[in-house]
């Protein structure tokens, strides 16, 4: 049981990085539109598992695309930051519930699961692109791209999600 | 002793996201500074043969009309070929050539960010070093900045730290080529002062002063042209001739008298 859902969550990581370089980071949608899907990693894995090797997935997840794009490590700090707070939003979105041990994502309500996304999605977005401008007098490009490129990632992680369901938890 | 050791177990977490979130943004800022981002960038080997066997699979899609843009570029060096006082059966010394080029294909582009960078398909292998400039056939596109064995990453013009010597043509008033990051077929022209005139749809094309491109390589035309600020110097909007979404085919200069340039102009930093 255990050795196969490693084994997932490898297949996972991988086939996402190799999705977003090859597909999602050349799309250019409008210009400058590029969705950034492989957040779904985080947003799949597992909740009970070892919080420090979750913020280390993160990091490592964040840097194969950065090995990938040229982007210095921007989704590095951004993933980690997720990472680092998806217990928190977590416990925002879903309440007390999300403490009990029978907790499944799956179980949870449509809305509830679009709105955990959409933090981690406005989070990350936030981060990487303030960090990639790097300038307070561009504000209103850092918010342009992070409003853009989030609607096309939320829309594309949502269909992801519904075309990859996750059943088993 | 005691309790440090209970501090960094409870907070362990945290301190795992502070400390790799500090590793990150040392990585980000170190590689501000003119080329030290000799980890991070896709012209290693993993990531080059990822996108060279992706370019292997998506180059046949668009074989006609890369087909279509060489047989132009042909016709142009033909045209140019048959106009020129050379003779053809005159030997020519390549020896004596100062610039020498080398042809390659982009396997990764990339427009959409502030700092664009393209991974070409050429290495130290074949003779790519740092520093040398990469030409399309119908302009400018950027500077080598790494090199591994078989592939180079090359600072797209696109990017907010490229600064390229450009002037107008067939004049000798020169400035520098930045990017603002607001359109990808539109860089900016700075430095050029007031007194020249200007006219919507001037072509711009590269300066003498760079030791990386021969002079008067195409960059494209003048859109619109502002004074800046201080009121003294033109700040222009240069409509670029290459279309940067669709390269393909690149050729990769090498100026064989850099080396001497370069080392006269340290000899005058030293002195100074």
């Amino acid at each position: 049981m255990t050795s196969s859902y490693y084994y997932i969550n490898f297949i996972r990581f991988a086939l996402l990085v190799l999705v977003q370089v090859l597909v999602f980071n050349r799309l250019n949608f409008f210009g400058f539109i590029n969705p950034m899907v492989y957040i779904l990693f985080l947003y799949w894995y597992p909740i009970k598992e070892n919080r420090v090797v979750f913020i280390f997935l993160g990091f490592l997840l964040g840097l194969s695309i950065d090995f990938f794009s040229d982007t210095m490590a921007l989704h590095a700090a951004s993933t980690v930051t997720i990472a680092y707070l998806r217990p928190t939003i977590m416990r925002f979105v879903f309440g007390v519930n999300y403490e009990f041990q029978s907790f499944k994502l799956s179980n949870t309500t449509r809305v509830q699961q679009i709105t955990f996304l959409t933090l981690l999605i406005v989070t990350h977005h936030v981060m990487f692109f303030t960090l990639e401008i790097f300038s307070l007098s561009n504000l209103l490009l850092i918010l342009k791209k992070v409003i853009f490129t989030g609607i096309a990632t939320l829309i594309l992680c949502l269909l992801f999600g519904s075309l990859f369901s996750v059943k088993k938890e | 002793m005691q309790q440090i050791i209970n501090f960094i177990i409870k907070y362990k977490t945290s301190l795992l996201y502070l400390l790799l979130l500090l590793i990150s943004l040392a990585f980000t800022i170190d590689s501000h500074s003119y080329h030290r981002s000799k980890f991070f960038n896709s012209s290693n080997r993993i990531s080059g043969s990822i996108y060279n066997t992706a370019d292997g699979i998506t180059r046949y899609f668009n074989l006609n009309e890369e087909n279509k843009k060489l047989v132009e570029e042909n016709k142009k060096l033909r045209s140019l070929l048959f106009n020129s006082n050379i003779e053809d059966t005159v030997l020519i010394d390549t020896t004596k050539f100062d610039f020498t080029t080398i042809a390659g294909r982009i396997i990764k582009n990339s427009y959409a960010s502030l700092n664009n960078y393209i991974t070409i398909n050429r290495g130290t292998n074949h003779g790519i070093k740092q520093d040398m400039g990469v030409i399309t056939a119908q302009g400018i596109l950027g500077i080598v900045e790494h090199t591994t064995k078989n592939y180079a990453s090359v600072q797209s013009i696109l990017n907010t730290k490229s600064n390229i010597n450009a002037k107008i043509k067939n004049t000798n008033y020169f400035g520098s080529l930045v990017w603002d990051g607001r359109s990808y077929n539109q860089v900016k022209l700075e430095d050029i002062p007031r007194l020249v005139p200007l006219l919507v749809g001037d072509t711009i094309v590269t300066g003498a002063m760079s030791s990386i491109f021969p002079e008067n390589i195409p960059i494209g035309t003048i859109k619109k042209y502002d004074l800046n600020v201080s009121k003294s110097f033109y700040s222009i909007d240069v409509e670029l001739f290459n279309d940067m979404s669709n390269v393909k085919n690149v050729y990769i200069i090498y100026n064989k008298n850099r080396p001497e340039i370069l080392e006269l102009e340290t000899k005058i930093a030293n002195d100074q």
